[in-house]
């Protein structure tokens, strides 16, 4: 129901609250496995041991049910977008899409007929991280922009 | 005073009820809790059936489809299995024998009844 989403002046009790949400939602991102092209093997290497995604509650799963993130990572088609909205709207709130590598955000090297010129054409991107494809440390510097992004978010204040 | 005792005593399954009482409410506050504090904003997109982002492929599983594909594919688990027995003893064949020789076809004859009797029957007759 959310009877208590944007209800409150800020005070210390619902700042505090707020904090409180925060810090659980960003030390919990669950991504939707949701990789396109070549960006998804540095995001699997992102989330395998040598950089731990782990740590910062980064643990992808297979169904956007469970997911917080949508990382795309790769090359958004024309065809593809379709099933990525639709992934997306069954995502359940809150919600946040990193645009990986240069594909996802702009099309990248493919100015062609097939390929999406730009993920944020469809659906709301909050990350970009530039690259072709970005390394692990790009994509984890990304997550930890969100993060910060994440912290300065209101929930229960107006 | 021996009868005051035995009202003010606990009960031994007192434990167990404080347990279930325990284990209830907590799933329940939680539950209720939770309701009232998420984000909620269901639509009929969000909603819909989870299919890796693909439109539904067959529809609803009530799908019905003949049941002669029953006998057929009961058939077929039977003599696939036939197969199956065939590759080892062909392997160690010359190792076993005239007996295994007489065992594998006693068995094949056996099977090969059935498979006549199926045949009479009209199992494998498809109208």
């Amino acid at each position: 129901m959310g009877i208590v989403e944007n209800q409150f002046q800020s005070n210390v009790i619902t700042t505090t609250v707020d904090k409180l949400v925060n810090w659980s939602r960003r030390s919990s991102l669950w991504p939707l496995t949701f990789g396109l092209a070549c960006c998804a093997i540095e995001m699997m290497c992102a989330g395998a041991s040598r950089f731990d995604f782990d740590r910062f509650g980064v643990i992808f799963r297979a169904t956007p049910r469970q997911s917080d993130v949508m990382i795309l990572a790769g090359t958004v088609t024309h065809k593809m977008s379709g099933v990525m909205k639709k992934l997306y709207d069954q995502m359940p709130e809150p919600k946040w899409v990193v645009a990986m590598g240069s594909c996802a955000i702009s099309g990248g090297p493919f100015n062609s007929y097939s390929v999406l010129q730009g993920a944020d054409a469809v659906i709301p991107v909050d990350i970009f991280i530039p690259g072709c494809p970005p390394r692990p440390e790009a994509l984890m510097h990304g997550i930890i922009l969100l993060q910060e992004m994440i912290d300065k978010e209101k929930y229960i204040r107006k | 005073m021996g009868f005051l005792k035995e009202y003010t005593a606990i009960h031994p399954y007192w434990p167990v009820f404080m347990f279930l009482l325990i284990g209830t409410g907590f799933g329940i506050v939680t539950l209720i809790f939770a309701c009232l504090v998420r984000p909620s904003k269901p639509d009929p997109e969000k909603l819909s059936t989870y299919e890796c982002g693909m439109p539904l492929f067959m529809g609803a599983s009530e799908k019905r489809f003949s049941i002669r594909f029953y006998i057929i594919a009961i058939l077929f688990l039977l003599f696939d299995i036939e197969a199956v027995f065939l590759y080892p003893w062909a392997v160690v064949y010359k190792k076993i024998g005239l007996f295994g020789f007489v065992e594998m076809m006693l068995f094949i004859i056996i099977l090969l009844v059935g498979y006549l009797y199926a045949w009479r029957k009209g199992a494998l007759e498809w109208e």
